[in-house]
């Protein structure tokens, strides 16, 4: 992957100066190259990440195993996009081996994503079965640990 | 009344003398007294290791591997350094005979330097650099000569520098590219001549390449895989950088079977063998650690563009470092002493710096900024030196 995205991903936040410096490059270089990546959809937006466990919603997330029909003309793509505009999914992935989708879903109660499941996903035409499995705790979420490792501690100097 | 609790008059022996006591320690103590400060003094990764390499040498204690291994390191480890190096550096070395693993490379080059050194021996080195290199000569009964290499050459060292240090007495050279303080590299051309200089003179060199794989833009060449450089060089490398393993203690040497035969004997009375634990997490280093050099390379490559152009912005001129993870720039014009200079910047900024006078006088006039730090303090301690020296 590119360095200017890399870094990006690490932080959104930082600064065009900054990333310039690092890179070695001009900040106008910068700027420029990150306009390029919105406009042709490469870079999709910034999110911060948040450990919601610490937060005292309500909010209910599951995973869901999905097997659906392919189609002669689109294979699974068009049933895919349809489950996809949910807002209630968060990530939706096509999957090698014992099923084809897998959905990330996000719900306020387990009521109201029993009820997506059974009764805007289940009935979708082209969906054959669905597996639900209900997420209990977050460990680690887009590469980032939701727990601090107590800080070691270096010499303040040293050879 | 007081009672003394010194050893008796003239108990430590005569040769110590002249071995200063090390400047970087001098200096830690002064900054372990202060808080709140972001120190650019640290010359090890900000990393920690990386956490398959620690989940090895748990499972390794958890095996019950708790026990002596061989004298030279466990087989399984050398079979993975001799892949490593001929991979890496395209040099051979036999795992049985010509490679021996030791506690960190600061061993390895205590090893190297007492199975070569007669008492008088001169080991030539250069300057400014790594605070062992003199005293382990010293401590060998033998005369350290430095080579002193200067900013207008990038802290490079050529063969022209050697020639005129080189006496009948000179038995080996001590070379560190990438280097500490400096962050020099040398090129194909310097490597060449050196090693020419080398086998005219029958020099045995021992070249610590602990951060070569710390290199950026430059190819990355040992000596020993210069012409006729192989059967005598010491070659000389470990895991604490790269790899970022510096508590492990764990380095190594590759040298030809008659000195490391040598090393083996001094080491198997001294130390008998490297910690098992550490051997373990180094086999896995070896074998799956590739990918984390490459994502902790690019890591200190931005904080080396970020801090070499800040420096340069704020008008300390520095070279741009090549390797390793330190910048060196120059503070010579602003009319302080490297000490003062680093201890008015720790008073009235509390960033920390190490004089470059703690690598050799040489040193004067220079400043060793390690950038192994977060990448927001470093922007944050580049933002209170340029307030500093603006100040001045």
């Amino acid at each position: 992957m590119d360095e200017l995205l890399k870094l990006l991903k690490q932080n959104a936040l930082e600064s065009p100066k900054n990333l310039a410096r690092m890179l070695g490059i001009a900040e106008e270089d910068v700027k420029k190259r990150i306009e390029q990546y919105e406009q042709q959809g490469i870079i999709r937006g910034y999110q911060a990440i948040i450990n919601e466990d610490r937060l005292d919603l309500e909010k209910v997330e599951a995973v869901i195993e999905i097997r659906i029909t392919p189609e002669r003309e689109g294979g699974f793509d068009r049933v895919a996009r349809r489950i996809s505009k949910f807002p209630e999914v968060v990530s939706l992935f096509l999957m090698s081996g014992g099923y084809d989708l897998l959905a990330f879903v996000k719900g306020r109660t387990l009521k109201e994503t029993a009820y997506f499941v059974s009764d805007k996903l289940a009935t979708l035409e082209g969906v054959v079965s669905t597996s639900t499995h209900f997420m209990l705790k977050t460990y680690k979420d887009q590469g980032v640990l939701m727990h601090t490792d107590e800080d070691h501690e270096r010499l303040k100097v040293s050879p | 009344m007081s009672v003394s609790r010194s050893a008796p008059k003239s108990a430590i022996a005569a040769h110590l003398d002249g071995v200063p006591r090390s400047g970087i320690r001098d200096f830690f103590e002064i900054v372990s007294t202060r808080k709140d400060i972001i120190s650019l003094g640290i010359g090890e990764p900000d990393f920690v290791t990386p956490w398959r390499i620690r989940e090895e040498s748990i499972h390794a204690l958890e095996r019950g591997s708790t026990s002596y291994t061989a004298n030279l390191g466990m087989l399984e480890l050398r079979r993975e350094i001799a892949a490593y190096v001929r991979r890496s550096y395209g040099v051979e070395y036999d795992p049985q005979t010509e490679i021996i693993v030791t506690v960190g490379v600061s061993e390895a080059l205590d090893l190297a330097v007492r199975a070569l050194i007669n008492p008088g021996d001169e080991v030539i080195y250069h300057e400014p650099c790594y605070v062992s290199y003199a005293p382990v000569v010293a401590f060998a009964h033998g005369r350290a000569v430095a080579a002193r290499t200067s900013r207008e050459q990038d802290f490079r060292l050529n063969r022209d520098q050697l020639e005129a240090l080189v006496t009948d007495r000179t038995k080996a050279l001590l070379l560190n590219f990438p280097t500490n303080p400096t962050g020099a590299v040398l090129l194909r051309r310097d490597l060449e001549g050196i090693a020419e200089f080398a086998v005219e003179h029958d020099l045995i060199v021992l070249s610590d390449e602990i951060y070569s794989e710390l290199t950026y833009e430059s190819e990355r060449i040992s000596i020993a895989a210069m012409p006729a450089m192989r059967n005598r060089t010491v070659f000389l490398n470990g895991f604490s950088k790269a790899w970022a393993m510096t508590g492990f203690r764990i380095g190594f040497a590759c040298a030809p079977p008659d000195l490391t035969e040598a090393m083996m004997k001094i080491h198997q009375y001294t130390m008998l063998c490297a910690p098992v634990l550490s051997q373990w997490a180094a086999v896995d280093a070896l074998r799956n650690g590739d990918g984390d050099i490459v994502e902790m390379r690019e890591a200190y490559r931005q904080r080396r563009n970020l801090i070499h152009s800040s420096l340069n912005a704020m008008g300390l001129t520095c070279h741009k470092p090549s390797g390793a993870f330190y910048a060196f720039p120059y503070i010579g014009h602003l009319g302080l002493s490297s000490k003062d200079f680093a201890l008015r910047l720790l008073d009235e900024k509390k960033v920390a710096c190490v004089p470059g006078t703690a690598f050799g006088d040489s040193g004067e006039g220079f400043l060793r900024c390690a950038y192994a730090t977060d990448i927001e303090e470093l922007k944050e301690a580049m933002e209170r030196m340029a307030d500093f020296v603006e100040s001045l």
